[in-house]
Parts: C-alpha cells; structure tokens; sequence
C-alpha cells in the first residue's frame, strides 16, 4: 500500500454545531454536514461522484447511503454505508481513497449525522448482533469498556486518577473549542467527585451523547491541486479489528490497535516521534489509555504515568484530542477527530493551534472493548 | 412467577443456542466441543472459529470458573436491574477454559476481587427461560 502514500487528500471538512442542538433530524445532520464539506473544498453536488456513510446508532435504515445520495442531488458511481461502529469514519475516508484508486468515482464525499439527544421517534432498534449471552447480565457497551479498563489496573497498577487526567485533559481542550458541548473547566477533584456509572468508570470517564455532524471530500493529490484549500495529505491507513465479544479477547490491554499501529507507521514512513498531535477515539478515557500504548509512545503498562502532568495536553509531549474528543467536544461517532486533524494541519484551530503542526495520526474504535479499529496518518 | 413479572432483557433462543438454554433448564452449564480440533467455544454457534468445522458435541461443563474481570454498575441500563442496583458483572473464565459474561450474586460487590474462585448456580427467570450466574465458591 505504500504507493498510495500521499496520492490522495482531505479537501473539504464539514462540521455542524454539536451538542444540545435542537430542530434537525438525523438525516438533517449528515446532510448539513456533507454540504458543509463540499462548499469548503470550494466544490459542487455536480462535483461529487461518490458518496460513503454510516447509519444513524439510533436508527439503522436499508440502503442509507443511496437516500444520502439522492438528498444531496447526487447519482454516485460509487456508494456504500459501512458499519464498524466508531472505527468506521476513519475506514470510510480510507474506502473513499479504494474506491477512487480503482476508478470507482473522482470525487468522494464521506459523512455522518446523528440527533441522538432528542427525544425523536426511531424507526429501527440498535442491536449488537446477537446479544442473548450479554443483556440478560445487564450488559452494555460501556461496561465492557469498564472491564477492560479493570484488567489494565490489575495488570500494571493504572489507577483512577490516571484516567481522571485523561478527562481533565479533553475539557481543557474543549474549553478552546467554540464548538463544544462541555465547555465548564473541570479538575482532577471534580473528576473525583463524579459518580460511578460503572466502575472503575465515573461518568466523567464516559462520551458524551450529542446531536450533530461531520463529513470529508477526499480526492487525488492531482485534482487536489486546484482546490480552493490547500490539501491534507492521506499517507497512510490501516484497519485491525479482532473480536466482536470482548470477553475472550486474548489480553483486554493491549487492542487491534497494535497491529494496526505498526502498518501504519510502515506504510506512512514515521514513527510515533514524528506525530505532532493525536486525535484518538475516545469513547472513555481508557480507550485513549490504550491507544497511546499501543501506538507506541510509551511501553505497555506505562500509559498511566504518561498522561499525567498535562503531557497529552496542549504543550504537552502529545497533544491528544485538540478538539475536546468525545469525551467534551461531541459524540460524532469520531468524524469530528478527522475534521480537527485536518484543521490542525491547515493551521485553523486557533487558541487550540498545535504550532507548525505538520503530522497528525487520528484512530477509529468501535464495538465492544476496542472491537474495531482503523487509523489514518494526515500531514500537510 | 407469573408471565409479565419478569423484568429484565431475556434471550430469544435460536436454532444455535436453544440446546444451551435447555440445559440451563436442567441445572446443567453446557458448551460446544468440535468435534475435529476438539475446542470449545462460547458462545453455540454452528461452525467452529477455529477449524470453521461444522461438526460438534455438546458437553456438560464442571461448573466452577475464576473472575477474569467484572464492573460493579450503578447505573440502571436496562429498568429490571434498577432494584438490584448496585449490580455486579463478571467475565468468569470457567475451569475449560472459554470466559463467559454473568453476574456474581449472593456476594457483596466490594468483596469481588480478580481471581476470586466462582461457581455456577441457576436461577429460573420464566417457565422458558433459565439462566447460569456465578456465586463465590
């Protein structure tokens, strides 16, 4: 795959208010936001030939993307929905660049909405596969989330309060986001001071649940070229998944992050030294705990100590999470971590701005307890 | 129990798991063995993921497992835990060897450690449906 490094480009980013926004359904959100993307990369519907989305969470519909599709005035060559859970915004830019190195279309617009905080009426029910084995116990994602977490105590000594920095962290940078939902700072006391939801999870350990949008245009570094902005390279990706019940995973620490890490370090030609900001999926704190480790900028086990001491904030060893993340910026099913890293590199965020940020790595992670995931490698 | 008063999610057994449940009904934990690389697997499906083999036996296990890991949950998910609140769920890692997802019950949550020996015991939910949970052993 290395000879696609930099053969193709971000060129356009749509990002709708998020959080407590009312008055706009869950199509409304993947709409406004694909619209969004295209008007910034300076295009038109006439443009776009390829059209990939993911279904709302809350509302699973046969054959989004053709419906995407025609609302946006758009008759695709190219068109599919995708389904990985929070792994799959990152893998749909990567499906963009598949599908426009085979021929497929010339032009791809990738999106996600969802309104899920009002109180709507759904169509569908969200189902994770068969769940016969897990809901009778009460399970949810999120606990498995927790359990995993649990294991990485018990195994290297992590503690609460580490996680607790990781939380800290994300509201620091959402504070700097004008386009966040928790914008009220928060400390390692009020950290402690949050209830248990699940533990060793406090609800401050836990996403968000937001309404909003985002979306890409991606095309090749040729078309690129001509474009009203300047373009995001795409120079590397890379998908791992490896389970859909967490509760045989081999080692609950260490992911198909890992694996993942390693392709794409090789096929982007850097290494985790030359990442100037991260934007990793983080549906609880631990999750970017273990992404950290298994993205190699710190050993196995050490992730804890490494987040301490405003290292992964602003200014900080590795900025993680400049937008706030999903843990204070929005629940966009991680479409939004795509859309900070493009901004970070075109030197748009501002107060948040990571100085002369030239590499930026953004994952995708879904399922239970890092079932899915998928990685990009961004520079400028 | 009366139909209705059972309040939590209940399985719907299926063409793979129903043996599984039934078993549940007897008081019995029981797992698929394949029958040509001779692993067992949870959770009953029709094919082995390791061999991708189609052919197995159901087997009757032991029973007896240690926690793997668990979360004491506090908030209710589903309505029919909220008067259980709060409650304890273990991945139980059974003396065969595959983990499986239960509740520890009949044991105060604080007193579930890692490692901590469990055994299995039945609890009938509806005149269909019988389900395995894990108490200290």
């Amino acid at each position: 795959m290395s000879n696609l490094r930099d053969k193709y480009c971000i060129v356009g980013i749509g990002e709708t208010p998020v959080g407590k926004v009312d008055g706009i359904t869950n199509l409304g959100f993947n709409l406004l936001a694909a619209k969004l993307a295209i008007e910034d990369a300076g295009l038109t519907n006439k443009d776009i030939d390829g059209v990939l989305t993911t279904h709302p969470y809350g509302d699973p519909p046969f054959m989004y993307s053709i419906q995407i599709a025609e609302k946006l005035g758009i008759q695709p060559t190219y068109t599919t929905d995708l389904n990985l859970g929070g792994a799959t915004p990152v893998a749909l830019v990567e499906h963009a660049v598949m599908g426009i190195e085979a021929g497929l279309a010339s032009t791809v617009v990738v999106s996600f909405g969802e309104a899920l905080r009002s109180k709507i009426k759904h169509h569908g029910k969200f189902r994770m596969g068969r769940e016969d084995f897990g809901n009778p116990y009460g399970e949810v994602v999120g606990i498995t989330y927790a359990m995993a977490a649990r294991r990485h105590m018990h195994q290297y000594g992590t503690t609460n309060e580490q996680f607790g920095h990781i939380a800290v962290a994300m509201r620091k940078h959402a504070c700097l986001n004008p386009n966040a939902q928790e914008r009220e700072p928060i400390t390692i006391a009020d950290y402690h001071a949050s209830p248990w939801i699940c533990e060793p999870f406090r609800r401050l350990d836990i996403c968000l649940i937001s309404n909003g949008g985002g979306a890409v245009v991606v095309t090749s570094a040729e078309r690129a070229r001509n474009m009203k902005k300047k373009p995001v390279y795409i120079s590397a990706f890379a998908e791992q998944h490896t389970h859909k019940n967490f509760y045989n995973m081999p080692d609950m620490t260490t992911w198909g992050a890992k694996r993942a890490a390693e392709k794409l370090y090789k096929n982007a030609g850097v290494g985790p030294k030359d990442v100037d900001v991260a934007e990793f999926y983080d549906c609880f704190t631990y999750t970017v705990l273990v992404q950290i480790e298994d993205y190699g900028f710190c050993p196995k086990g050490e992730g804890g100590r490494f987040v301490e001491n405003g290292n992964i904030e602003l200014g900080g060893e590795l900025p993680v999470n400049t937008h706030g993340g999903l843990l204070s910026q929005a629940h966009i099913d991680g479409m939004l971590h795509i859309t900070e890293g493009v901004k970070q590199l075109r030197g748009e965020c501002g107060p948040r701005q990571v100085k002369d940020a030239e590499v930026c790595l953004v994952t995708g992670n879904g399922g239970s307890a890092g079932a899915t995931h998928s990685s990009l490698m961004l520079r400028r | 129990m009366a139909a209705g008063d059972y309040t939590k999610p209940l399985p719907i057994p299926d063409e793979d798991t129903q043996p599984y449940f039934e078993a549940c009904k007897r008081g019995e934990l029981t797992l698929q063995r394949c029958d040509a690389c001779k692993t067992l697997r949870f959770e009953p499906d029709n094919i082995c993921p390791k061999c991708l083999s189609d052919r197995f036996t159901w087997e009757r296990l032991s029973g007896n497992g240690t926690v793997y890991t668990f979360s004491v949950v506090h908030h209710a998910y589903y309505p029919g835990f909220k008067s259980e609140l709060p409650y304890v769920i273990a991945v139980v890692e059974l003396a065969e060897g595959p983990r499986m997802l239960t509740n520890i019950i009949d044991c105060k949550p604080e007193l579930v450690k890692i490692g901590m020996p469990v055994k299995v015991t039945f609890k009938k939910c509806t005149e269909e449906i019988t389900l395995p949970y894990f108490v200290p052993a």
